[in-house]
């Protein structure tokens, strides 16, 4: 998918809230979600479906509920593009530390 | 209450091509992390998934098969005791061409409240998923070794 419809999704206070709230409670309908929020449902309509569009979260039928879950795929593809290539230069100087640091010192 | 995770990715593929990445033996191991899938993918047969060491990780049955949508199965851990206590698992997976990409749809799920099963999936799907869809859209997976 679009990273640039991902990283506009959660620039958003109000769809991070809602993503917090999805990873603590997976699963929720609209109305699950709106409770206790100051916002009205038509905006917390409007946010996830910025986050659908994004890919952030995928609703299920469930009866004649829609249940909304969050989607990890897309930020764990941004964590393997930002942050997983910078891991294996980083392992390499551990383990050649490990090798200089554990060889016999000269005499 | 149940525990369920729900996982979508669009990859650049057809339906043939996604649907064999998923069946495939040789195709599941560059992407599985060198586990590999073993069935012979009609409805009411056995899976099982096998680790790179020969140890069996994971066991079921195929519930539905409907090549190349649909698949339904049954599933099991077989290594970790406190995972294979929670029984049997319910993974849907789900294919659907939308424009040039496919919609691949994973939803896992147990009939259990906070599932340890469904736990210990969530953390390897998103990777799984990452990496086959690098597989099927460069030829190469992002994380070869990690798991």
């Amino acid at each position: 998918m679009d990273d640039d419809a991902v990283f506009k999704a959660l620039a958003d206070r109000s769809r991070r809230l809602l993503l917090d709230r999805l990873y603590r409670n997976n699963g929720q309908s609209l109305g699950d979600l709106c409770e206790g929020l100051e916002m009205s449902r038509q905006a917390v309509a409007k946010h996830l479906g910025i986050l659908e569009e994004a890919n952030l979260i995928a609703v299920q039928k469930s009866g004649r509920e829609k249940l909304h879950f969050i989607n990890p795929v897309p930020i764990n593809q941004i964590s393997e593009r930002w942050i997983g290539k910078f891991e294996l230069p980083r392992m390499r100087v551990l383990s050649d530390l490990k090798v200089s640091l554990e060889k016999k010192p000269r005499k | 209450m149940a525990s369920s995770f729900v996982y979508v990715t669009f990859i650049r593929t057809t339906p043939d091509a996604l649907w064999t990445a998923l069946t495939d033996r040789g195709f599941t191991e560059k992407y599985w992390f060198g586990a590999h899938l073993v069935s012979d993918w009609k409805t009411g047969s056995d899976w099982k998934i096998v680790l790179k060491d020969g140890r069996v990780a994971d066991t079921g049955e195929l519930l539905e098969v409907d090549p190349p949508r649909r698949m339904v199965i049954k599933w099991r851990n077989e290594f970790m005791p406190e995972l294979k206590a929670e029984g049997y698992s319910r993974c849907v997976m789900e294919i659907e061409q939308v424009g040039e990409a496919c919609k691949l749809t994973i939803s896992h799920s147990i009939e259990k409240d906070n599932a340890k099963m469904i736990e210990a999936v969530s953390g390897g799907w998103p990777r799984i998923l990452s990496n086959l869809k690098s597989l099927l859209e460069t030829g190469q997976v992002a994380l070869p070794e990690k798991l």
